[in-house]
């Protein structure tokens, strides 16, 4: 193993910021900050008067990318890249809708929402993503990938 | 301003400060992301604080959110009903990190790169939502 990039300040501050999202949104209107269960009630939505705050909130989510940008913090995102081709893209975002729908959730919503309300449920689901995230990575990787 | 008002504008400075946070913690990069977890290889910890310091300050507020009656702008918590694990939470699981690890985006990050998106991210969302809408039209036939 070898530790590369390492940047635990600027990823402590952003991850507290999420945090403060999570619990801002939970505050004001009583909802579970879970960005897969927003952008779910919006691509298939189960009551029509729920759909404008979701909508809001997924907008702000592209605002702030943009005020990040403006900022001038971090990496620049002209040095961000996909790091698979087209296909495996299309394959990724599948699963990422598919699974976080029948799992009721993705990172945010189990990984820093359910294990703040230590739900039993998003610890089993956090457990799941993570290590299966993992093995593909390896799969990928250093089993039939030449990247190393 | 009216309470509907005041909850969209809620809705927009909580996804803003997320957004936000996301740019900064570079959970946008996929290769940052995927070197995550890379525990084998070129492994790169940060992500594990991004998680951590949601968590802290997540997990220090949400208690006493939720001694109060209702929030702020609503009526009352809509909180997930279930906490029992079941198959389902499983299967899930384990498709969402498989799509994870071979493209580094989780919905968050996805979502935010539309900021700056090219083809690739375009790509990506656009399968996420048709997966998305997908599963909810299947889940809802056999519910």
């Amino acid at each position: 193993m070898t530790i590369v990039n390492f940047t635990p300040l600027s990823a402590l501050a952003g991850g507290a910021l999420i945090g403060l999202s999570a619990a801002f949104l939970l505050l004001a209107k009583g909802r579970i900050a879970g960005i897969s269960g927003i952008a779910g009630g919006v691509i298939y939505p189960e009551s029509r008067d729920d759909i404008g705050w979701r909508l809001i909130f997924l907008l702000g989510l592209v605002l702030g990318g943009f005020i990040y940008q403006l900022s001038g913090l971090g990496v620049g995102v002209e040095h961000i890249a996909a790091v698979a081709d087209k296909p495996v893209l299309i394959l990724a975002g599948l699963l990422v809708g598919i699974g976080t729908q029948i799992g009721t959730g993705c990172t945010s919503g189990h990984g820093i929402c359910g294990l703040a309300r230590r739900s039993p449920r998003s610890l089993v689901a956090t457990l799941c993503f993570m290590g299966s995230a993992i093995v593909t990575v390896y799969i990928v990787r250093h089993l039939v990938g030449d990247a190393a | 301003m009216t309470q509907s008002m005041k909850q969209l504008l809620a809705a927009l400075v909580a996804g803003t400060l997320f957004g936000f946070g996301l740019g900064l913690a570079q959970m946008i990069d996929p290769a940052k992301v995927t070197n995550f977890l890379d525990l084998f290889g070129t492994w790169d910890p940060s992500l594990a604080f991004v998680m951590a310091g949601g968590l802290a300050v997540n997990a220090a507020v949400t208690p006493f959110i939720l001694k109060r009656e209702r929030p702020l702008l609503a009526e009352f918590f809509r909180l997930p009903s279930r906490m029992e694990v079941d198959r389902r939470i499983v299967i899930g699981g384990v498709l969402f990190g498989i799509g994870w690890g071979l493209a580094g985006y989780c919905p968050g990050p996805m979502i935010t790169s539309l900021s700056f998106a090219d083809s690739d991210i375009v790509t990506v969302l656009a399968a996420f939502v048709v997966g998305t809408f997908a599963a909810r039209w299947v889940l809802h036939r056999i519910a």
